[in-house]
């Protein structure tokens, strides 16, 4: 099996499957969730099933600027709005009491403006912060790698693996953002660095047995010694893969509305993560390699 | 055989996991006294319903010195407040990011969200208070209705300059802490005023409608001067506390609430079955799967897997009685559940390399070592990588973050001991 041999392919494959989402994440953005924006989140489950509309109306009277109504099912429904304050808060319950009947208080949220730009720049932040760790940590530990490989290499193609993740799943969000309405909150961010770890985790077994076949001199080119390790650690990537997409698909068919979206975030990271580990960075070593020699 | 011993630390180990995991424990009866061990899980407001406050404290009209006993003093008015409220298990931390000074406030289990708001957001009052007329025979039957004998004068904390505790004489000659307050000078006429109407009455302190000091101390003769001595019988802590509280009524401090999050209790109690069914029917199909695999070394991962899990557990409970017991919260379940996923991992790399040794023609017992040693750079690089992501979001993260890392960050490192150490314990005594 020569799987190194179609790496141009793999390259476009990558690109055909992370533009349309950077399109999307370029002209209308992620949907922030309060978390960011600042903002107030009312879950209530009612006595019987509403009209989104009516519900809204209802709402607005309390001069309230809505932003979205969503129907987590159940007879629960989840209304975003601008901040309000407990006042607030307690006439829009007054007002569905006197509309709808009884409600039953699930979750109410608020978050000033203040808190939200900063969990953006903390996210932002750790992403980064998280990268560079990283790339240091695989360049001191692979620094035994023996010429023509390059330490610095391992640890930059890690890093070009690991943003295809993470590009592939913000822009997968910033697509069902757009389409169904789906909003990125803290969990999200906790999802893309768990994402970020694996991704990691992943292309370091990879690497580790490049470096393996290495020292163990079985001589000939990079290529066929990059294809070699892949070969040889294919079974496992995908059965590790494998475990933990098993359990994930537990957690979203299981796991309740709360956590649905943080799931299907960590499920799409995790399958990029053991395909950009293989078919991105240990490609991208041998391109490197073969382009511009050692 | 080394492996025995091991085996033997492994058995002991599984069983007080199991022991601590169990939800209610025997009581022991030990030289005639009973002790009842028992090792609640620590669930996060998101999870057992509750709500929690975080709490902007304004400084602009605080000398920057003074800011780090403001913000403490504030504290300190907000879990009276909520002691007082009667919220079992409350807590109120005090956090400086930068230049902001905030208080966090959780009520676990608290279903009011507005009582929580307006009882934590309003500001500390401190108001004296003169007896109007002659207690009614109600009054000297309940505390309450005697507390409403007592009526506003007008004096209030903001004509307090400050308080502090002194040492001096109390009632019946001996020595011991005191409160010493000073007003303000307009503090000063208004107090000389009250005190000259009161002479031979009763004046009172109330701190945000309840009383300190009680019963009140008599006004033996009008105070002139601007300052006074609250006596009782104040322990030095007690009589410190009192100070601090009363310059936080002197000192007000706005609060402005930042963010509030209510989690209702159902939603909560949901959210943990229906991850406790996920996260079981995740072990299951993880094992169903590795035994199908894997055949016999499948079998000894997924037995390591379930210790793995027991052992976790058991560590979340305990804090391995070393770190305080760790909050679970939605996020740091389903980092658990996750963690059953990628704990097989290390099994996985060690048999595939087995595999391998076996077919470039290694024995059995040869390929079992050299899998092992083989595998095992794979394994501490890649779970080195997890374990700084882990401590990148716990140093970064907001709570619902840190729980999550601390969940990832024991997760990896149980893992590392159940796939490696036990698996290959009871690989070494099975295969011979």
């Amino acid at each position: 099996m020569n799987l190194m041999k179609y790496k141009l392919f793999y390259f476009v494959f990558s690109m055909l499957l992370i533009l349309p989402g950077l399109y999307f994440l370029l002209t209308s953005g992620l949907k922030l969730g309060i978390d960011f924006t600042g903002g107030a989140l009312l879950e209530y489950k009612f006595e019987k099933s509403l009209d989104k509309n009516e519900l809204r109306e209802v709402v607005e009277k309390n001069g309230v600027e809505v932003g979205q109504i969503n129907d987590s099912g159940d007879k629960t429904y989840i209304i975003r709005t601008k901040p309000l304050d407990q006042e607030k808060i307690k006439e829009i319950k007054k007002s569905l009491n006197d509309n709808f009947g009884k409600l039953e208080e699930r979750r109410e949220e608020f978050v000033g403006p203040v808190i939200g730009s900063e969990v953006s720049q903390k996210a932002i932040y750790a992403l980064a912060l998280a990268s560079l760790m990283i790339v240091l940590y695989i360049t001191f530990s692979f620094r035994k790698v023996p010429k023509p490989a390059s330490s610095f290499r391992f640890g930059i193609a890690a890093i070009v693996a690991l943003l295809h993740d993470v590009l592939l799943v913000i822009g997968v969000f910033a697509i069902l953002g757009k389409f169904l309405g789906v909003e990125v909150d803290t969990l999200f961010v906790t999802a893309l660095l768990t994402i970020i770890g694996f991704s990691v985790h992943d292309t370091i077994v990879v690497f580790d047995r490049i470096r393996e076949n290495f020292l163990k001199n079985l001589g000939g080119k990079f290529e066929t010694v990059a294809n070699i390790s892949v070969t040889q650690t294919l079974a496992r990537s995908l059965n590790t893969s494998l475990t933990v997409v098993f359990v994930l698909v537990a957690l979203l068919l299981f796991g309740g509305e709360t956590i649905k979206w943080f799931v299907v975030a960590l499920l799409v990271g995790i399958i990029s993560g053991t395909y950009s580990s293989i078919f991105n960075a240990t490609a991208l070593l041998v391109w490197w390699e073969e382009k511009l020699g050692h | 055989m080394r492996s025995r011993y091991v085996l033997w630390i492994i058995v002991i180990l599984t069983l007080l996991a199991i022991l601590i995991d169990s939800p209610k424990l025997p009581a022991l009866n030990l030289l005639g006294k009973t002790y009842q061990l028992e090792f609640p899980l620590k669930l996060g407001l998101d999870l057992q319903g509750g709500t929690q406050l975080i709490l902007s404290t304004e400084m602009d009209r605080i000398d920057s010195e003074n800011r780090d006993t403001a913000l403490e003093s504030a504290r300190e008015v907000i879990e009276r407040r909520v002691n007082l409220f009667g919220v079992s298990e409350a807590q109120v931390i005090s956090s400086k990011i930068g230049e902001q000074r905030r208080i966090v406030v959780e009520l676990p289990g608290l279903q009011d969200a507005s009582a929580a708001a307006e009882l934590v957001g309003k500001t500390a009052q401190l108001d004296f208070r003169e007896m109007v007329g002659t207690p009614s025979a109600e009054a000297t039957q309940s505390a309450q209705a005697l507390f409403d004998t007592f009526k506003p004068t007008g004096l209030t904390g903001a004509d307090l300059n400050k308080a502090q505790v002194t040492f001096g004489a109390v009632q019946g000659g001996r020595s011991g802490p005191q409160v010493a307050i000073e007003f303000t000078a307009e503090g000063a006429e208004k107090f000389a005023e009250i005190t000259k109407r009161n002479v031979g009455k009763p004046l009172a302190m109330f701190l945000d409608d309840v009383p300190i000091s009680w019963p009140p101390p008599t006004v033996e003769q009008e105070i002139v001067g601007g300052s006074a001595v609250i006596t009782g019988q104040f322990s030095a802590e007690e009589a410190k506390n009192l100070a601090v509280q009363l310059n936080a009524g002197a000192l007000p401090v706005p609060i402005k609430i930042l963010e509030q999050r209510h989690i209702g209790p159902t939603l909560g109690q949901e959210s943990v079955n229906k991850s406790l069914i996920a996260g079981g029917i995740g072990l299951l199909v993880v094992v169903i799967f590795m035994v199908s695999y894997y055949g016999l070394l499948g079998l000894t991962a997924s037995a390591a897997l379930v210790i793995y899990t027991l052992l976790v557990l058991a560590i979340f409970k305990t804090g391995l009685f070393i770190l305080p017991p760790i909050t679970l919260t939605l996020a740091g379940i389903a980092g658990f559940i996750l963690s059953i996923g990628m704990a097989v991992d290390a099994n996985i790399l060690i048999f595939e390399r087995m595999k391998e040794e076996i077919r470039w023609g290694k024995g059995k017992m040869v390929a079992l070592e050299l899998g092992f040693k083989r595998a095992w750079t794979s394994i501490w690089a890649s779970n080195v990588s997890s374990l700084i992501t882990a401590i990148i979001l716990y140093t970064l993260g907001t709570s619902i973050v840190r729980g999550f890392a601390v969940t990832l960050a024991i997760g990896v490192l149980v893992s590392m001991f159940t796939a490696y150490v036990v698996t290959r314990t009871f690989l070494r005594l099975i295969i011979r």
